[in-house]
């Protein structure tokens, strides 16, 4: 609709037209500073280490398919469980989440680029740098044997002798820097940088999800960075912080990480609740429903969360009055959740649904997040928690929200933006085949898991005994698992092959309401040519439907 | 309004029958510089608060070796006075900078820089002595392992703000400020003063208490 206000969009577009060379193509991308080509290559880092983290999951399901199997060494077990948690919290649920707000966010409030594109395209850099130095701990014979929450005393050197874990925690602080990086830009630019009229209570929504989200990693990666470098002055300087030999402290380290780690889930899930309050309501052609509730629930949540940490550690034997505590804080946060999830369900209520591959994961969202949060709900409760901690119940729940949750979400997020930033649509017939074999694959991988949890089995264990009832639900995990893998391969085989084949998007496929659509598909360099003024939420709507626009009823 | 005008033609039809929106109120916030080292130093103050707890869980938690009792409080006390000084230095410099005085803002910026750099000398005279004649180093026990880390992160971030200041110093001699350098020696003062805040911290939980 307004391709004239900047002809020569597709020449700036953030793809390389064909017949330049490969080596230009790489400088062009090395050196760039355009949100858009960084928020590109972010989702592409992620991608590319969610198929390394599954395949390390699907090594460990099939060591798991039966007792007494050792196809997979138990040292080698050990090191594979730790790079799969480490991988797909930080190499690929967080830096999925910056891209694509990284690609989306300054589209979605007027801006041309971020506050800082030089410090965006530092932090990108910087995050890929700290995952392959992570995983340069391979270098040292082995990666690091410890668990992705890497608790005291097995990070020291007695437990843990090769340079492996200083690898492992000097690519997490690298990568916590360029996280942090991120946040801070991601807060200037949505404070600082709306377009004119866009008021903080007319922002999209994912846009304050992104807000909220920075100041969460803004509080908790920061202490991470400090335990971990206590951790390396442990290690290098012989620093006794985590020595319990010496007089350290064991507990401080899980305190330190869980401060940490517990607001991580809702840097995980905040965004996602954000793509999904702007697909929900384009999907069901109605407006957002309790806009200000929704926003009120998320900076809710974005405090509340910041209180809960300890129920990871209720097994560690903390007071009565520090569990009961943390019991009440933990399910406090369940309200707010609560009222999300309502809101979802009153926005699609009398809508006319449209079940495109969008909506169809926001729909495998709300069922799955649905029972990922009861399961959490039942985890809060001190004595449950006492009776399956670190048991494959816990396994079971989490997966349950981070992929029932946030990669849900975040696939619902990337076939909605996709024809944005590629200018064609992704295959539908694909996006639905991807779609049942995750649905699918997913329950049935992680669905008994909660079952063998129940029946005892521990996590992280490398194998077990014939005798104890878990063989049968080991069994179907690990068929889920393989149902579960082809439909990421069909993901990336649908990225590939629309990009060069799909149908042609047009700037507005979807018939939406926020400002990213108003540019061309992919968007020039600039964004916009002239800065859009905003009178309501949804401005495409007002542009649109002119006699009856929105800002009348906001 | 010629912008929203713009912005409604795309649609088409007769502007006159169509309801015209408010005009906008020009927004009064930070802007992005302002944002984005309010939310670094936000950062700073999870990473710092990290340490302190750290220090004040675990420094008395030794098996042998000195405790704090070696630190020396009037040592503390002039350090510190430095680092306060130069928060009041920096501010004037700002402040004449604010007001185009470039002679008093270089006079005055020097002056908080070597402040700066005299903490720092305190600080390693403090460390030598520790060092020295204490027998306290960082693998020593648990005091010196989280009074290290602490003092010294602290320590660190003075050194950046030196070097910070040290740059624009070094601008401001070759020309005049222009906008962006000037922004730039306001930001570093709000680092600086965030710096001097921390230290006040650190002094009243280590050398206090
Ligand atoms: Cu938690």
């Amino acid at each position: 609709m307004s391709l004239a206000d900047h002809p020569s969009a597709h020449a700036d577009a953030p793809t390389s037209p064909a017949g330049v060379d490969l080596a230009s193509r790489l400088r062009v991308w090395t050196t760039t500073v355009d949100h858009k080509r960084v928020g590109i290559m972010y989702v592409l880092m992620a991608v590319v280490f969610l198929v390394i983290g599954g395949v390390e999951a699907v090594a460990m399901r099939i060591q798991l398919w039966s007792s007494d199997l050792e196809v997979i060494s138990p040292d080698v077990f050990n090191q594979l469980f730790t790079m799969h948690g480490t991988t797909m919290v930080f190499f690929v649920g967080m830096p999925i989440l910056i891209g694509i707000g990284n690609y989306v966010v300054p589209l979605m409030i007027g801006a041309r680029d971020m506050a800082f594109p030089r410090l965006n395209a530092l932090g990108f850099w910087v995050t890929l740098f700290g995952g392959l130095l992570t995983y340069f701990s391979l270098a040292t014979g082995g990666a690091p044997a410890i668990g992705w929450f890497a608790y005291a005393p097995l990070t020291e050197t007695t437990f843990a002798r090769s340079a492996a874990v200083d690898f492992w925690a000097l690519g997490l602080i690298v990568a916590g820097i360029g996280t942090v990086t991120a946040a801070m830009n991601f807060v200037a630019t949505i404070l600082a940088m709306r377009a004119p009229g866009m008021t903080l209570n007319k922002i999209p929504f994912f846009t304050w999800t992104m807000l909220w989200t920075s100041v969460q990693i803004l509080i908790a990666v920061p202490p991470l960075t400090a335990a971990l470098v206590m951790v390396l002055f442990d290690r290098e300087l012989g620093a006794h912080f985590f020595d319990v030999q010496n007089g350290g402290s064991a507990l401080l380290w899980q305190h330190l990480f869980w401060f940490f780690g517990h607001p991580e889930v809702y840097i995980l899930i905040l965004p996602v609740f954000g793509m999904v309050s702007e697909i929900i309501p384009v999907f069901s052609r109605k407006v957002l429903f309790g806009y200000e509730f929704m926003a009120a629930a998320t900076m809710a949540i974005a405090f509340i969360s910041l209180g809960v940490w300890a129920h990871h550690m209720f097994a560690v034997g903390l007071s009565r009055q520090v569990d009961l505590f943390f019991i009440v804080a933990s399910l406090l946060v369940s309200i707010p959740t609560g009222i999300k999830f309502f809101n979802w369900l009153a926005t699609m209520f009398g809508g006319r649904i449209w079940f495109a591959s969008p909506m169809l994961f926001c729909f495998g969202f709300l069922s799955m997040f649905l029972i990922g949060g009861l399961t959490g709900i039942m985890l809060a409760l001190a004595p449950f928690d006492f009776q399956l901690t670190d048991s494959y119940f816990v396994v079971g729940h989490f997966h349950w929200v981070l992929i029932g949750g946030t990669l849900f979400g975040t696939f619902a997020g990337i076939h909605y933006w996709y024809p944005k930033v590629t200018g064609r649509m992704l295959s539908e017939r694909l996006a639905h085949w991807q779609f049942w074999l995750l649905y699918i694959g997913f329950f049935v991988t992680f669905a008994p898991m909660h079952v063998a949890g129940m029946l005892g089995m521990p996590r992280r264990i490398f194998s077990y005994e014939p005798d104890r009832a878990w063989e049968i639900w080991n069994q179907l995990a690990t068929i889920g698992a393989l149902i579960q893998a082809p439909s990421y391969l069909i993901f990336v085989y649908n990225l590939v092959s629309s990009y060069r084949h799909g149908k042609i998007a047009g700037d507005d496929p979807w018939d939406a309401w926020t400002l990213e659509w108003t540019t061309s598909s992919p968007p020039p360099t600039y964004n916009f040519g002239t800065i859009p003024t905003v009178h309501s939420r949804r401005p495409l709507w007002d542009t649109k439907h002119p006699d009856d626009p929105d800002w009348q009823y906001e | 309004m010629n912008q929203q005008n713009d912005y409604y033609q795309t649609s088409g039809g007769p502007a006159t029958t169509l309801p015209v929106p408010p005009d906008i109120a020009p927004e009064h916030t930070l802007n992005g510089h302002e944002w984005g080292m309010l939310s670094f130093l936000f950062s700073e103050v999870a990473f710092f608060s990290t340490l302190v707890v750290a220090y004040v869980t675990l420094h008395n938690d030794n098996l042998s070796g000195p405790t704090s009792e070696v630190l020396s409080l009037p040592l503390a006390v002039a350090t510190t006075s430095l680092l306060l000084a130069s928060s009041f230095t920096v501010h004037l410099a700002t402040h004449a900078l604010g007001h185009g005085r470039n002679a008093i803002f270089k006079l005055w910026w020097a002056v908080t820089i070597t402040l700066g750099i005299a903490f720092l000398a305190g600080t390693a005279y403090e460390w030598y002595g520790l060092v020295v004649h204490d027998g306290l180093t960082i693998s020593r026990n648990l005091f010196g392992s989280t009074f290290y880390t602490l003092v010294g992160f602290h320590a660190l971030h003075v050194s950046g703000g030196v070097v910070a200041m040290l740059i624009i110093l070094g601008l401001s001699l070759a020309k005049a400020l222009g906008q962006a350098e000037s922004t730039g020696a306001r930001m570093v003062s709000w680092y600086w003063h965030f710096v001097d805040v921390v230290w006040i911290v650190v002094f009243t939980v280590i050398y206090l208490a």
